[in-house]
């Protein structure tokens, strides 16, 4: 099903996978800012005893094999599992094979890469600029705001591109509960691996290309931007 | 001292039988999982020390990696065109043996997919129906045909969930993630899944045969453990088992 003509480089089905997998990643990254900020804000901040049981199972991801959650992630959401029989009840059906699981087996998958690097610009700030601003008035809020956020923004910066090329590079989690459904859950990696099992190695060969171009212009933007990303 | 000698000497020991003793590897297509691991067993039995290791998976994915040089001795195809284009580029040692036979079938964990017809597909209360990928698993692609002869492949398109092979799809609906699958006989007569459901065998006559052959490749031709093994599929025992679970056995394949 390649293109007609020769200069179409990527076909059709390339690209709905390569749309899907923007937007699971995209979507991912904005849920993630949201999950992940109040989070890092407070594991930079506490001092409770949870501060590095909680660091632990955050990290979990970077080391467990993708298989491991991908595994425990099919029975759970299955009919029989409970958050299977949870997402029944609620009418939300299950959630295998559909582009919603996806998204949340990819949140708890890239968490890690949202949480560490926002935890230690957080921590970088120091607390003599929040005290600064709490002698001004402002509210922990605005302080949140108009001081950390500012100060922190190349950790936003490199937080959210982490966990967006880490989404992108997802595959193992994918295999194991997206049952390989074009537009919803047939994400580039799985579509490049549909190609090289089918022997199409030239199709293989641009969606590969595509995805090393990708994850070597994503890395640069990390290493040529100067300064604070150094020091996080 | 004494301790070190001896367990330096036990350790030679080790080593020099481990030298000794020949191993061959197989990659087999995951629907020979049941019916291979018996088989290796009883081969064990009768052939005490000899090592043997299978590997699953898809039938696509060996043809490559033994191209790629994959230390593989045994090949064992769930679609017998992918051994065929290894002889004829030189990767095999010998001629490709037809061994079997395979046949689809529906089969549900939580239906009785016993009293079922392709027919039920259509069924609403059907929401997801597991098949192997047609792309590049031949369970898949007769599965893929066997709909399209019955008129269903439109109707059924938005339900149909791909497993990357034929384990990986019994898999999906073992867990009841999808209610019905279309999978390999061989797979549903295995103790672990005929426990938990019944199956219907869909008619032949809806698909092209799933011709299924094996070949020894390149760098196992000298391997005397190998042509053991050969003999041994060929056996009496072998065919068995291989009938046991579903394989129709080529009339043409001698007994010996």
């Amino acid at each position: 099903m390649s293109g007609r003509r020769r200069v179409v480089i990527l076909s059709e089905e390339d690209l709905q996978a390569i749309w899907l997998t923007i937007r699971l990643a995209g979507l991912v990254t904005i849920l993630l800012l949201l999950i992940g900020t109040p989070v890092a804000w407070w594991l930079a901040n506490t001092k409770s005893k949870w501060k590095g049981p909680l660091g632990a199972f955050i990290s979990l991801p970077l080391v467990l094999p993708p298989t491991v959650l991908g595994f425990y992630l099919l029975l759970l959401f299955g009919p029989s599992g409970p958050v299977g029989e949870l997402t029944r009840f609620l009418g939300i059906g299950h959630l295998p094979f559909t582009f919603w699981g996806l998204v949340l087996a990819s949140v708890f998958y890239s968490l890690p890469f949202m949480v560490q690097p926002l935890q230690t610009s957080f921590e970088a700030i120091g607390e003599k600029p929040l005290e600064a601003a709490a002698t001004l008035g402002a509210s922990p809020l605005d302080t949140f705001f108009t001081v950390v956020v500012p100060l922190s923004f190349s950790g936003f910066a490199a937080a959210s591109v982490l966990t967006f090329a880490h989404t992108v590079g997802e595959f193992g989690v994918v295999l194991m509960i997206g049952g390989n459904l074009p537009g919803i859950t047939r994400v580039a990696s799985v579509q490049l691996y549909d190609h090289v099992e089918a022997f199409e190695y030239p199709q293989a060969h641009r969606l590969a290309v595509c995805m090393l171009i990708f994850s070597f212009l994503v890395l640069l933007a990390l290493y040529i931007r100067p300064n604070r990303i150094n020091k996080t | 001292m004494k301790r070190i000698k001896q367990y330096l000497l036990s350790l030679l020991l080790l080593f020099s039988v481990s030298l000794h003793a020949e191993k061959i590897t197989i990659a087999a297509a995951s629907d020979l999982k049941f019916a291979m691991d018996e088989i290796v067993v009883s081969f064990k039995k009768a052939n005490q020390g000899e090592e043997v290791d299978v590997v699953y998976g898809s039938s696509g994915k060996f043809q490559t990696q033994i191209r790629q040089g994959a230390p593989f001795d045994l090949y064992f195809s769930a679609d017998i065109a992918f051994p065929r284009e290894l002889v004829k580029e030189g990767f095999a040692s010998g001629e490709v043996v037809p061994y079997a036979l395979g046949r689809i079938v529906l089969w549900s964990a939580s239906l009785d997919a016993t009293k079922a017809t392709l027919s039920v597909l259509t069924d609403p209360k059907i929401k997801r129906i597991a098949i192997a990928n047609p792309k590049h698993a031949p369970y898949g692609k007769r599965a893929e045909e066997a709909l399209k002869a019955s008129g269903l492949w439109e109707k059924v398109q938005e339900k149909l969930v791909l497993g990357e092979n034929i384990a990986q799809t019994a898999q999906f609906v073992e867990t009841g993630n999808a209610e019905i699958g279309i999978i390999a006989l061989s797979l549903a007569l295995s103790p672990e899944l005929a426990k938990k459901g019944g199956y219907w065998l869909i008619p032949e006559n809806l698909h092209e045969p799933l011709e299924q052959g094996f070949i020894v490749t390149k760098r196992a031709a000298d391997l005397s453990l190998a042509k053991k093994f050969v003999e041994h599929i060929r056996a009496k025992s072998s065919r068995m088992i291989m009938k046991k679970y579903g394989f129709v056995l080529p009339e043409e394949n001698p007994t010996k």
